[in-house]
């Protein structure tokens, strides 16, 4: 089974983030493959060794995405793509799908795009969605779990309230959370693999498409309201003294 | 402005930031109501009794339970046909998905997850936290209809008016779906945290505790069933810590965090929560943050208002000791 893995680089989680003349400024903190996207990968590295066949990597971003792919490439996908243009601007989250359903058929005989279930970044969790529907595929998100069997995919939807057991004939799109296992880290192998890896890049050209008009667009970036708290302390001689202090205190606050 | 709700509901039982969205619209004028399922009757009929002046029923055995492609498919021939200027819709796993490919149906685009919704015009500038609410970011649809999905919590709750009605319309269904639901199986919480005014999340500091002489997994028993009768009597909801759940102690319903729920709640009461930055981004933005916790350097007590240090298997019983005298129960 030909499997695609999209995946996308974000600020690393303990980055400082703040917004800076209308633009967002990590300083010189990592930039790392989003945190969910690692479960994707693990996703699909679970249904190569199930079924055989190969993870393909894919990533919409600046150069410096590579990075990300590598991460993806070391913890055992077969190859990576990067999509990359300088003619592409800001890109919404329409405009993303319409480049991935894009490269998906250029790649060729893929049976299952796999994505994580949202980015860490200023993302939407819109573009799996819209994927599948340019791509006119089915959806099966939120999968805590994926089988596949005679060309029919069946996960496990974790939802709000509760579970679904949800299936599509292939060739599908697939979320995953993060029941689907904890993402295996890259072997050393695998590593080696990653850093002498070349990673090709394809262009709007190399799709055949121009570069998508945002319909969404940025209006502004801004830090929010600092929230200045100090921690006040209750203490007590005896746990019911304390407790009794702070059943006060957030009484006296008006939110119950 | 021409306003579309779009009320979301699993099996009849309506999402409360729907509600919320139904409020937000009525501040543009009148307002229809979007019901789709199979028998909703009640749904539509609550809709009314929210604020909704008409509402608008697609009623089909296809549309029993959510598939994404067929409610997209409804969604967007009912658009297609009245243009709408702007559709409402509260943050569910549902209406991200069905929002996104009604919007791609419609060349469209959807503003997601907003906590701020302001009126310029018949164009909507919408505030959303970004960055795991590092930031914050105004986002605008150059295109109509604009599709804008609200955070739970964000908006107030109208009023309910028992007996309300309106104009009720029926519209076809699109039915074909590409996926198939086999199975259900109800959460073993039958609270949704986004929704909840009160949260008291356990952490590590529920699971390990010497003192009581009990293993983990028994102590992490005994400590969640402490922070359950506190959540109970404060009717709250309990949540937990991403370490609480990969240790099997609770399951992943409760997580609050990075690779959890978002809470905004107006009270959340951290127990031996240590307040690692992944766990903070899911509650920083709650009303009131309190903390118990033994070790007085947890960064937690960095973001809380108000702070205990002590053993949790002996402050919060007397905590919910407390509350029940005061709250009369």
């Amino acid at each position: 089974m030909k499997i695609i893995v999209c995946i996308k680089q974000v600020p690393d989680s303990e980055a400082k983030v703040v917004a800076a003349d209308g633009k967002a400024s990590w300083g010189d903190a990592p930039l790392v493959i989003n945190p969910f996207d690692e479960y994707a990968v693990e996703g699909a590295l679970q249904q190569k060794e199930a079924q055989g066949g190969e993870v393909i990597a894919l990533c919409l971003g600046p150069e410096t995405a590579k990075e990300a792919l590598k991460h993806a490439l070391a913890m055992g996908s077969d190859s990576a793509i990067l999509v990359s243009d300088p003619a592409l601007g800001a890109v919404d989250s329409q405009g993303a799908a319409k480049l991935l359903a894009a490269a998906i058929p250029k790649i060729g005989g893929v049976e299952m795009v796999v994505f994580g279930r949202q980015t860490l970044d200023d993302g939407t969790g819109l573009t799996i969605a819209q994927t599948a529907r340019v791509l006119g595929w089915p959806l099966l998100s939120f999968a805590g779990a994926i089988k596949v069997d005679g060309g029919k995919a069946t996960v496990e939807r974790v939802f709000e309230e509760g579970k679904q057991t949800i299936s599509a004939s292939l060739p599908a799109v697939v979320s995953v959370v993060q029941s689907i296992g904890e993402p295996r880290y890259p072997s050393f192998m695998g590593i080696r693999k990653a850093s002498k890896a070349v990673i090709p890049q394809w262009s709007l050209a190399d799709l055949g498409v121009t570069a998508p008009t945002p319909v969404v667009t940025r209006a502004a970036l801004d830090n929010p309201p600092s929230r200045d708290v100090t921690c006040e302390i209750i203490t007590g001689e005896t746990p019911a003294q304390i407790a009794e202090a702070l059943a006060e205190k957030i009484l006296a606050e008006k939110v119950l | 402005m021409k306003t579309w709700v779009y009320i979301d509901h699993f099996n009849g039982e309506v999402v409360p930031a729907s509600w919320e969205a139904l409020g937000v619209g009525k501040s543009f004028g009148p307002v229809s109501a979007l019901v789709f399922g199979k028998g909703v009757d009640a749904v539509a009929q609550a809709a009314f009794e929210f604020g909704a002046d008409e509402v608008i029923v697609a009623d089909d055995a296809a549309l029993a339970d959510f598939r994404a492609e067929a409610f997209a498919a409804t969604l967007t021939a009912l658009a297609a046909a009245s243009a709408p200027d702007l559709i409402l819709l509260p943050t569910t796993t549902r209406t991200r998905e069905l929002s996104a490919m009604s919007a791609i149906d419609l060349n469209t685009g959807v503003l997601v997850d907003v906590t701020v919704l302001e009126d310029n015009g018949g164009q909507i500038l919408a505030t959303r936290p970004v960055y795991e609410g590092k930031l914050l970011e105004k986002t605008v649809c150059a295109a109509k209809p604009q599709f804008v999905t609200l955070r739970a919590r964000a908006f107030p709750k109208p009023a309910r008016e028992a007996g309300r009605s309106g104009a009720l319309s029926k519209a076809a269904a699109q039915t074909a779906a590409l996926t198939s639901v086999e199975g259900y199986t109800a959460s073993e919480s039958s609270v949704n945290l986004a929704d909840a005014s009160v949260v008291i999340a356990g952490g590590r500091g529920v699971s390990n505790n010497p003192s009581l002489g009990l293993d983990e997994k028994a102590t992490a028993e005994k400590g969640f069933q402490i922070v359950g009768e506190l959540a109970s009597v404060l009717g709250g909801a309990v949540g937990a810590t991403r370490a609480v759940v990969d240790a099997g102690f609770i399951p992943y319903a409760h997580q609050v965090g990075q690779t959890g729920k978002v809470v905004s709640p107006d009270l959340y009461i951290g127990v031996g929560v240590s307040g690692a930055i992944q766990h903070i981004v899911g509650m920083r933005t709650a009303k009131l943050i309190v903390a118990v916790n033994k070790d007085a350097e947890a960064p937690i007590f960095k973001v809380a208002r108000y702070g205990v240090v002590g053993d949790l298997f002996q402050v919060l019983p007397a905590l919910t000791e407390a509350f029940k005298k005061k709250l009369g129960k």
